[in-house]
């Protein structure tokens, strides 16, 4: 995070902060040595102290919708493993820090819809704002056969404050799940969030991520067609300025035939910013007739600023469709005069084309996340 | 519609240009006054789609000497958006898809910068809806392209429409319309002839680029130019197009010969 060689007081000052961090997990930081952090440096964290949230519960005064209901913790308790180990990531140090950092809870059962013309909705924000704690956070969503249901989710954190979730659905058949993830951070701050998610046969997730702001993030979406059938939708947008590094690591699995995956991810990358992306696909034998198709594509705004982007296809079954596609480019020559051609100045024509860049992505979240205004501040200083 | 006494809005002096360090324009000399239609045709490679880019102020091509003055102003020194502002237009001869820009959106911000330019109010989005409606009807144009991505997934010929569209909202001065007809079957020519006929009035101007005799049956030149290597070889009245019809460009490789100049290589044309 800092360029400068640092003084031995500084250093002693780092040494003590991963301490902490590592003790909040009972596990040493991830390396860079392990292929899953190649790209994406943990020990940024160390410009944190992670005293955990003596703030007021984010969940308190929460009003549920019609047919959403909490969940007894003991009910929660006994779904939160099995879906963490169903997903590969109860072992991912993210997911322990978070288990470690006194998160706030939040387990909801989610009915199948009395009216069947609108999904149940609800809002959540959890703001750490400039806090210097660590707000960390699970939520667990549990959806009924046929259930309906909208999730936005509002994150922000400022000067060396952070935030850490893991947001786990367990979707049964026919059940259909909108969530959207709107991370906006500010300063030194820090984002970790799983996403961990279940799918039965049938079962419908369009799950859209927006990341900007902030100095480190890593975002997991991790989701299991447990029986395959089910229709997947990713869509990520992650911006980075300044010396920012956003990372979303992906990993969709069909353990059985008929499964859909519907993936895109975009990216900004400005001034010594670094994106990091990594889409794992797992079609293992048993998932015939899956058809997924993931799409990466960046925009490379600065000369300093970094992308990796990778996808990871394991495709076993031999009676698959399975597209995936990576570009990255700069903002088009051609497209910027064709705005300036209309007396639309430089500057201006840039912002509307970023802006553009990111509507493919911003144009899918529930109005209620949009209503958040994602990237916003990062359009405005283009 | 000629009037020699009427102002000049553009004059094009000696004006040599390059691409990638390459000459393609080797001194157009041109005057454009007030209420004239001007056509410039030519082979491909021949310049005339390089002459359109450069009076836009594209950023690939270089003014290597000769000068173009507008409304008594140096052209070259303005950026392509006070170009436009100013009232210069360019119908592009493959207009730029620019997909998750909201055609309304992009239409209002470009109609705002040339108004605003004019010292006419800026309008705001109920007032520029019911503008851009009235002027729709001219290029006979859904209105559900208003709601799409700036040429995104438009057909040929709705880029087209698209285009003069921009041009019935901007009311240039000068309107360039580079191969306008091209790729338009004969109801859609038609529509977009009408449209730039529509629009030409005694103050302004427009220089059709063109290879067809057809689109010049639909909107007739006062002047036609013929263009062969980097330079605007013969120019003549409405009948000059009629008898390169008749001939072709035969006469061209003798004139450039006689002259002593040879035709560059076609360039492979640039979208």
């Amino acid at each position: 995070m800092v360029a400068a060689p640092l003084s031995p007081q500084q250093i002693s000052a780092a040494t003590a902060t991963v301490a902490a961090w590592e003790a909040l997990a009972s596990s040493p930081l991830p390396s860079r040595r392990q292929e899953d952090w190649r790209f994406t440096d943990a020990s940024r964290l160390a410009a944190i102290e992670p005293h955990c949230w003596t703030g007021p519960d984010p969940f308190a005064g929460l009003v549920l919708p019609p047919g959403v209901s909490r969940l007894p913790a003991d009910e929660a308790a006994a779904l939160w493993q099995p879906l963490l180990l169903e997903t590969g990531c109860d072992q991912h140090w993210p997911v322990r820090l978070n288990a470690g950092a006194e998160p706030a809870r939040l387990a909801l059962r989610i009915e199948a819809d009395a009216s069947p013309l609108a999904s149940a909705a609800l809002t959540a924000e959890l703001d750490a704002a400039a806090s210097r704690q660590l707000l960390a956070a699970q939520i667990l969503l549990v959806l009924d056969p046929g259930a309906s249901f909208e999730l936005g989710l509002r994150l922000g954190a400022a000067a060396r404050s952070a935030c850490s979730v893991v947001v786990g659905a367990v979707l049964a058949e026919q059940a259909s799940l909108t969530l959207a993830l709107v991370a906006s951070g500010h300063g030194d701050a820090a984002l970790l969030a799983h996403l961990p998610v279940l799918q039965a046969p049938g079962s419908r997730l369009a799950l859209s991520t927006v990341s900007s702001g902030w100095s480190f993030s890593r975002i997991e979406p991790r989701v299991l067609q447990q029986q395959g059938a089910a229709h997947t939708r990713l869509r990520g947008l992650q911006w980075v300025g300044e010396d920012q590094l956003a990372d979303t690591h992906s990993l969709v699995r069909f353990d059985g035939p008929d499964g859909v995956l519907d993936q895109l991810h975009k990216s900004v990358a400005d001034g010594n910013g670094r994106s990091v992306f990594n889409g794992a696909v797992q079609v293992p034998r048993a998932a015939q007739r899956t058809d997924a198709a993931q799409l990466s594509r960046s925009l490379l705004l600065g000369d300093r600023a970094r992308i990796d982007t990778k996808p990871e296809l394991e495709i076993v079954a031999d009676d698959v469709r399975c597209a995936h596609g990576a570009t990255v480019s700069q903002l088009q020559s051609e497209e910027l005069f064709y705005l300036q051609s209309r007396g639309i100045a430089r500057a201006q024509a840039s912002r509307l084309l970023l802006a553009g860049y990111c509507q493919e992505v911003l144009r899918e979240l529930p109005a209620a996340a949009a209503a958040w205004k994602p990237v916003e501040r990062e359009l405005q200083g283009a | 519609m000629i009037r020699p006494y009427a102002p000049v809005l553009l004059e094009i002096r000696d004006l040599h240009a390059a691409v990638d360090g390459q000459p393609i324009l080797k001194g157009v000399n041109l005057t454009i006054r007030g209420g004239e239609i001007h056509a410039v045709m030519g082979r491909n490679g021949s310049g005339k789609s390089t002459l359109s880019k450069v009076l836009a102020g594209h950023p690939a091509y270089s003014v290597t000497a000769g000068s173009v003055q507008y409304q008594g102003e140096d052209l070259l020194a303005l950026e392509p958006e006070q170009r436009a502002r100013a009232g210069l237009f360019l119908g592009f001869q493959y207009p730029v898809e620019i997909p998750g820009v909201s055609n309304l959106e992009f239409l209002r911000v470009a109609t705002n910068g040339r108004r605003a330019q004019r010292g006419e109010e800026e309008l705001d989005t109920f007032a520029f809806e019911d503008l851009v409606r009235e002027r729709l009807a001219l290029v006979q144009m859904d209105p559900a392209f208003l709601d799409r991505s700036v040429n995104e997934g438009f057909s040929g010929g709705e880029k087209k429409r698209n285009e003069i569209l921009q041009m019935a909202l901007l009311e240039p001065l000068v309107a360039i319309l580079d191969e306008t007809d091209s790729g338009l079957d004969i109801d859609a020519l038609r529509i977009v002839a009408a449209g730039v006929n529509h629009l030409a009035g005694p103050d302004n101007a427009t220089l059709l680029i063109t290879h067809y005799q057809r689109l010049l049956d639909l909107i007739k030149p006062d002047y036609v130019h013929v263009m062969a290597a980097g330079r605007i070889l013969r120019s003549g009245a409405a009948d000059l197009a009629l008898e390169l019809e008749r001939t072709g460009y035969d006469w061209v490789d003798q004139e450039l010969a006689r002259l002593g100049l040879a035709e560059q290589p076609a360039l492979a044309e640039v979208p």
